[in-house]
C-alpha cells in the first residue's frame, strides 16, 4: 500500500507538443493518500485514462514524476510498481481455469505453491467465485469474469493501488449495483488504495470518499462528493457534477454585490470589485432556489416531472435558469418569483471561483 | 451472430448462385462417374466395368505411392508454414508507413499466376543459372533439382513456404491486430512473460484465423499442380509426383479414362472428407467462442 | 526486441523478392548472357525482350485474354454472390447449412479432377476457347469464395438498417442497391479482390480451356519454354508482366486486406 504523488505531470500522444491542446495532461499535481477510496470523474476525453494509465506505468509520462511513498517511480514498470488495474471489459485467460486466472500473478511473482493456494481460495471466498474454481474463465458471465479481473489484483497482498477504469462498462445494469456495492464492501476490508475511473457521477459519488474531477486534460477539483455539490470550485464541476447541473449566468460585481442583468442578487459575502465584470459568472444551482412571493419575478417556459421533484425551466433576467421544486410543492400559475439562497451563491471569474468573497 | 428469419423464398436469391455452380460441377462430376464405370478404347466406344476401377486404383502401388507423396509434402509444408507465419505476423510493424510496404510486398507472391511461380522458382533454383542454385552449390553442397531427388522436394518444399507463407502471416496479423490493449496490459500487470502472453493471450485469440489458415493451406496444398508440375514436372522420376500431378498424367498423358476417372472421385471423396472434418472443427469453436 | 522484430521481417521479405528480382533480372539480359556468364545484374543491360512481348500479338493478346476473363468471372461471381450472400446471412430457409457446406465443398474441388470433363463440357456447348469458357469455369471456386466472404461483412451488418428501410416503405430490390449494397463497399472491395487474386492465378483449368483465341498470358509462356528451348530471357520478362497487375490491385486495396482477412473468412 502506498502513498501516491504526482508531481508536474504533462503528457502528450505526439512527439513535439506545442499548443496546450496537443497535451492529454496539461498538468497534474496531486497527492493520493494511503488507503483511500477516489473516483477520476470526467467525460470521456478528458484524460482520465491517460492519468491512471501513467499511475500504473503503462505510460511513461512527458514530463513530471510519479512518486510512491515518497519514492520515484516514473521510470518502473507496471510489475515493479506493483500495481493492479481493472480494465473496461474484462481481461481473463481464456484457456485458463478460474483458480489459475487468480493464481497467474502470484505464480508469475514466484510465489511458493501453497501460499498461493491459500490466498486464490481467500480472494475466491471474497468474490463468491468459490464454487467456479475448477471451471473453465471463458464459460462464466461478464460480471463474474469481471470479478476475476479483480481477483488477480487482490490476490497479491503487496499491492500498492488498485485501479479501474470503468469497470461496470459492459455490466447488466441490474448487477451494476450489486458489484458497486461489493467494492465498496472490499474497500472497507481490504485497505488497499483504489481508484476509479468513470464519467458516471453517481458510480464515483456513490464509491468514492474523495472524488477527483477532470476537464480537458486538468484536475479541476479534488472533494468530498459534498463540496463538489456545495462549492464546486470549477463552473466545470458545477455544471458536470448535479442533475440537473448549475445555473450559470454571466454578472457583473458592483460595491461587492453581484448583478445579474439589472437585478442586485443579495448574498451573504462581499465580493472585491472585478474589472468590469468580464468573464464573471453568477453560479446558483438549481436545488438552491426557492419560491418566493417577495422575490424576482421569472417567466416559465416549461415544467418537467422527474418523478419526487419537478423542474421548472425558466427565464431570469433573459437567461436561462432551472429551479428544482419538491413534487410536493405548488407552483403558481402565473407571477412566479424566487429568491436565491444567499450561502449557495459562487461567483467565477474565467471559470474559476472568486474566493475572495469574505464574510459581512 | 444475427438471428435469422425463416423464409423460403430466400432460395430465389440463392438461385443463380446453384445455377452457376452446378453446371460447372454437378455435369462434370457426372462426366467422370460415367468414366468411372467403363471402359474404352477409343471411338466413343464403352463398355461397363462396374467397380473394376475403383478395386485397380485403391490397389495400385502407384496411387499409394502419390497418396504418400501427397500427405508427406501437405503436412511437411503446415509445418514450416503455420510457425513462420507466426512468427512473422507477431514481429510485423503496427503502425506507420512498414505496415504498407509490408503489406504489399508479403501479398505479393499470392497474386503471381501459379506457373510463373514454378517458373520463376525454375529460373532461380536451376544450378547452373539460378541464384539460388548457384548459391547453393557454391557452399559445397551438392544441388541438382532436375537430378537429385532430395533437392527436388527441398526446392518444392521451398517454393510453397515462399508461395503461401504470406497468406498465414496475414491472417495472423489480421487477428494480432483484433486484440485490445487491455489483453496486452494486463498480462503486463500479471507478470507475464513474452512466451506466456503469447501461449495464454494472442494464441487462443488466433484460434479462429489459424483454423482457417491451416484448413486452408492444407487444403489448397493437397490440389497442389501447378507450380510443382512447371518446376519439376513431377520428377525426378515420381519424387514430386503429388495425386493432382499423377492424375493428369494418367488421364491426358496416357488417357487411360476409366482408372483416371475413378481416381479422380477417390481423391475428390478424401478431399470432402477432410473438408468436412475441418468444417465441423471451425464451426465448433466458432459456437465455443462466441 | 525492436530491433529483433525488425530484422526477422526483413529477412522473411527478402527472403521473398529474391527470386522475384532474380526473375526481373534474366528478364533485363540477353540469351548469350543468360547462358554464358553469371552475374547478379544484367550487364548487356536490354529491353529487347519487353520489346518482343510488345509488339508480338501472340504475346501482347495473352495479356488483354486473361485480363479479359478474369475481370469477367469478378463481375460475375461478386454479382450473382450478392444476393446469395444476404439470403444466407438473413434468412433461414430449408436446406441453407447443407447448401453453404456443398458450396464450399466446391471451393475445395481439385481441378486436376475436372480439368478433362470441363473441356469436354465447354466443347459440347460450343464455348472452348473463348473468354467466357474461363470466367465460367473460375465460377466453381470464386462464387464459393464471394458468397462466404460477403455472408461474414453482411452479418456484421446489424438487421436494423434493412428494417429501418422497410419501415421507411423502400422496395426489397431498391433498399439491396441503394441502401445496402453501399453499406458493405468495403466488403465488395475485399471480395472482388480475391476473386481477382484466384481467377488470375488459377492456370490449369484456364490452359485446359483455351487454345489460341482466349489463351492467357500465362499459358503462352509455358508454352514458349517448351517449343522455343531456351529463351529465358522472354519467359522472365513475360512472368515479370504478370506480377504487375497484382501489384497494382494489391497497392489499391491494401488497407483492406487486413480488414478482409480479420473477417477470416478467405
Amino acid at each position: 500500500m502506498a502513498e501516491i504523488t504526482l508531481k508536474a505531470i504533462r503528457h502528450s500522444y505526439q512527439a513535439n507538443p506545442i499548443a496546450p491542446s496537443d497535451f492529454a495532461i496539461r498538468s497534474v499535481d496531486i497527492t493520493w493518500r494511503d488507503g483511500g477510496a477516489y473516483a477520476l470523474l470526467g467525460p470521456s476525453g478528458c484524460g482520465k485514462t491517460t492519468l491512471l494509465n501513467i499511475i500504473s506505468g503503462l505510460l511513461r509520462p512527458t514530463e513530471g514524476a510519479v512518486l510512491f511513498n515518497g519514492v520515484d517511480v516514473t521510470a518502473q514498470d507496471p510489475v515493479a510498481r506493483d500495481i493492479a488495474q481493472i480494465f473496461q471489459f474484462p481481461v481473463i485467460y481464456d484457456t485458463m481455469s478460474v483458480y489459475r486466472n487468480l493464481a497467474f500473478p502470484l505464480v508469475n511473482r514466484g510465489v511458493s505453491g501453497e501460499e498461493v493456494d491459500r490466498r486464490v481460495k481467500e480472494v475466491a471466498g471474497m468474490l463468491d467465485l468459490s464454487e467456479m474454481l475448477n471451471q473453465r474463465a471463458v464459460g462464466l458471465t461478464a460480471d463474474n469474469k469481471q470479478k476475476i479481473s479483480l481477483g488477480r489484483g487482490l490476490v497479491r497482498s503487496d499491492v500498492n493501488v488498485i485501479m479501474f477504469d470503468e469497470p461496470l462498462t459492459v455490466i447488466d445494469p441490474h448487477l451494476k449495483w450489486k458489484l458497486r456495492s461489493e467494492l465498496k464492501r472490499l474497500h472497507q476490508r481490504v485497505g488497499f488504495t483504489m481508484i476509479y475511473v468513470t464519467h458516471d457521477q453517481t458510480e464515483a459519488l456513490t464509491f468514492a470518499d474523495e472524488v477527483v474531477v477532470m476537464h480537458e486534460g486538468d484536475v479541476v477539483q479534488v472533494g468530498t462528493p459534498r463540496d463538489l455539490f456545495d462549492r464546486p470550485e470549477h463552473t466545470f464541476v458545477g455544471h458536470f457534477i448535479g442533475s440537473p447541473g448549475m445555473n450559470l449566468m454571466p454578472c457583473q460585481i458592483v460595491d461587492g454585490k453581484p448583478i445579474v442583468g439589472h437585478s442586485e442578487i443579495p448574498v451573504d459575502r462581499f465580493f472585491a470589485d472585478h474589472d468590469k465584470g468580464n468573464g464573471l459568472e453568477f453560479g446558483i444551482r438549481p436545488e438552491c432556489i426557492h419560491l418566493d412571493p417577495a422575490g424576482f419575478p421569472v417567466s416559465v417556459m416549461r415544467i418537467d416531472d422527474v418523478g419526487r421533484y419537478r423542474i421548472i425551466r425558466a427565464e431570469f433576467e433573459g437567461q436561462p435558469l432551472q429551479i428544482l421544486v419538491k413534487e410536493e410543492e405548488l407552483i403558481p400559475s402565473e407571477n412566479l418569483r424566487i429568491r436565491f439562497d444567499r450561502s449557495s451563491i459562487q461567483i467565477y471569474k474565467d471559470g474559476w471561483i472568486v474566493d475572495r468573497g469574505v464574510a459581512k | 451472430m444475427i438471428d435469422r428469419v425463416s423464409n423460403q423464398k430466400a432460395w430465389l436469391m440463392v438461385l443463380p448462385v446453384i445455377l452457376l455452380v452446378a453446371f460447372n460441377a454437378i455435369i462434370p462430376l457426372m462426366t467422370v462417374v460415367n468414366y468411372s464405370v467403363q471402359e474404352t478404347f477409343g471411338n466413343n466406344v464403352f463398355f461397363w466395368e462396374g467397380m473394376k476401377w475403383f478395386e485397380e486404383v485403391l490397389r495400385s502401388e502407384r496411387f499409394h505411392a502419390s497418396l504418400g507423396r501427397q500427405i508427406l509434402f501437405s503436412f511437411t509444408i503446415l509445418i514450416i508454414e503455420v510457425p513462420l507465419g507466426i512468427l512473422v505476423a507477431l514481429n510485423m510493424p503496427r503502425r506507420g508507413i512498414g505496415v504498407s510496404i509490408c503489406l504489399v510486398l508479403m501479398a505479393l507472391p499470392l497474386l503471381i499466376p501459379w506457373n510463373v511461380v514454378g517458373a520463376m522458382w525454375n529460373i532461380f533454383a536451376l544450378p547452373d543459372i539460378g541464384l539460388l542454385g548457384r548459391a547453393i552449390n557454391g557452399m559445397g553442397i551438392e544441388y541438382n533439382f532436375t537430378q537429385n531427388p532430395v533437392s527436388a522436394w527441398l526446392t518444392v518444399v521451398a517454393m510453397d513456404v515462399w508461395h503461401w507463407t504470406s497468406l498465414v502471416a496475414l491472417l495472423s496479423y489480421a487477428g494480432l491486430c483484433a486484440i485490445p490493449d487491455p489483453y496486452y496490459q494486463a498480462a503486463k500487470i500479471d507478470g507475464a512473460g513474452r512466451w506466456q502472453i503469447f501461449r495464454h493471450i494472442e494464441l487462443p485469440k488466433l484460434k479462429r484465423v489459424l483454423t482457417i489458415a491451416i484448413l486452408l493451406r492444407f487444403m489448397d496444398s493437397f490440389m497442389i499442380y501447378t507450380e510443382p508440375f512447371v518446376l519439376t514436372g513431377g520428377g525426378p522420376g515420381n519424387t514430386t509426383t503429388f495425386l493432382s500431378i499423377d492424375l493428369v498424367k494418367i488421364a491426358l498423358g496416357q488417357f487411360d479414362l476409366g482408372p483416371a476417372a475413378a481416381m479422380s472421385l477417390i481423391y475428390f471423396l478424401i478431399v470432402l472428407l477432410l473438408c468436412w472434418v475441418f468444417y465441423t472443427l471451425m464451426m465448433r469453436s466458432e459456437s465455443n467462442t462466441s | 526486441m525492436k530491433t529483433r522484430s525488425t530484422i526477422i521481417v526483413t529477412v522473411y521479405i527478402v527472403f521473398l523478392m529474391l527470386p522475384i528480382y532474380w526473375l526481373l533480372n534474366m528478364s533485363f539480359k540477353t540469351t548469350n548472357e543468360i547462358l554464358g556468364t553469371f552475374s547478379l545484374w544484367p550487364v548487356e543491360f536490354t529491353l529487347e525482350n519487353y520489346i518482343k512481348i510488345f509488339t508480338d500479338p501472340t504475346w501482347y493478346n495473352g495479356y488483354i485474354n486473361s485480363l479479359a476473363y478474369v475481370s469477367l468471372n469478378t463481375v460475375l461471381s461478386v454479382s450473382v454472390a450478392l444476393p446469395a450472400a444476404y439470403a444466407f446471412s438473413r434468412y433461414r430457409f430449408l436446406g441453407d447449412k447443407h447448401l453453404f457446406f456443398w458450396l464450399l465443398t466446391n471451393r475445395m474441388a481439385p481441378p486436376a479432377v475436372f480439368a478433362l470433363p470441363f473441356f469436354q463440357l465447354y466443347s459440347a456447348i460450343d464455348l472452348f476457347d473463348t473468354h467466357i469458357a474461363v470466367a465460367l469455369s473460375h465460377c466453381l471456386f470464386n462464387i464459393p469464395l464471394a458468397v462466404w466472404i460477403l455472408e461474414g461483412f453482411m452479418s456484421g451488418i446489424p438487421k436494423e438498417l434493412d428494417e429501418t428501410a422497410y419501415i421507411d416503405g423502400h422496395s426489397f430490390w431498391r433498399f439491396f442497391l441503394k441502401i445496402f449494397v453501399p453499406t458493405i463497399s468495403a466488403g465488395i472491395g475485399v471480395t472482388a479482390f480475391f476473386c481477382f487474386m484466384f481467377s488470375w492465378v488459377e492456370m490449369l483449368l484456364a490452359k485446359s480451356l483455351t487454345a489460341v483465341a482466349a489463351k492467357p498470358i500465362a499459358a503462352t509462356m509455358t508454352r514458349t519454354a517448351s517449343t522455343a528451348g531456351y529463351e529465358l530471357g522472354l519467359l522472365a520478362a513475360a512472368g515479370a508482366l504478370t506480377i504487375i497487375p497484382g501489384a497494382i490491385v494489391i497497392y489499391f486495396v491494401r488497407n483492406y486486406i487486413a480488414k478482409g482477412f480479420a473477417l477470416g473468412r478467405v
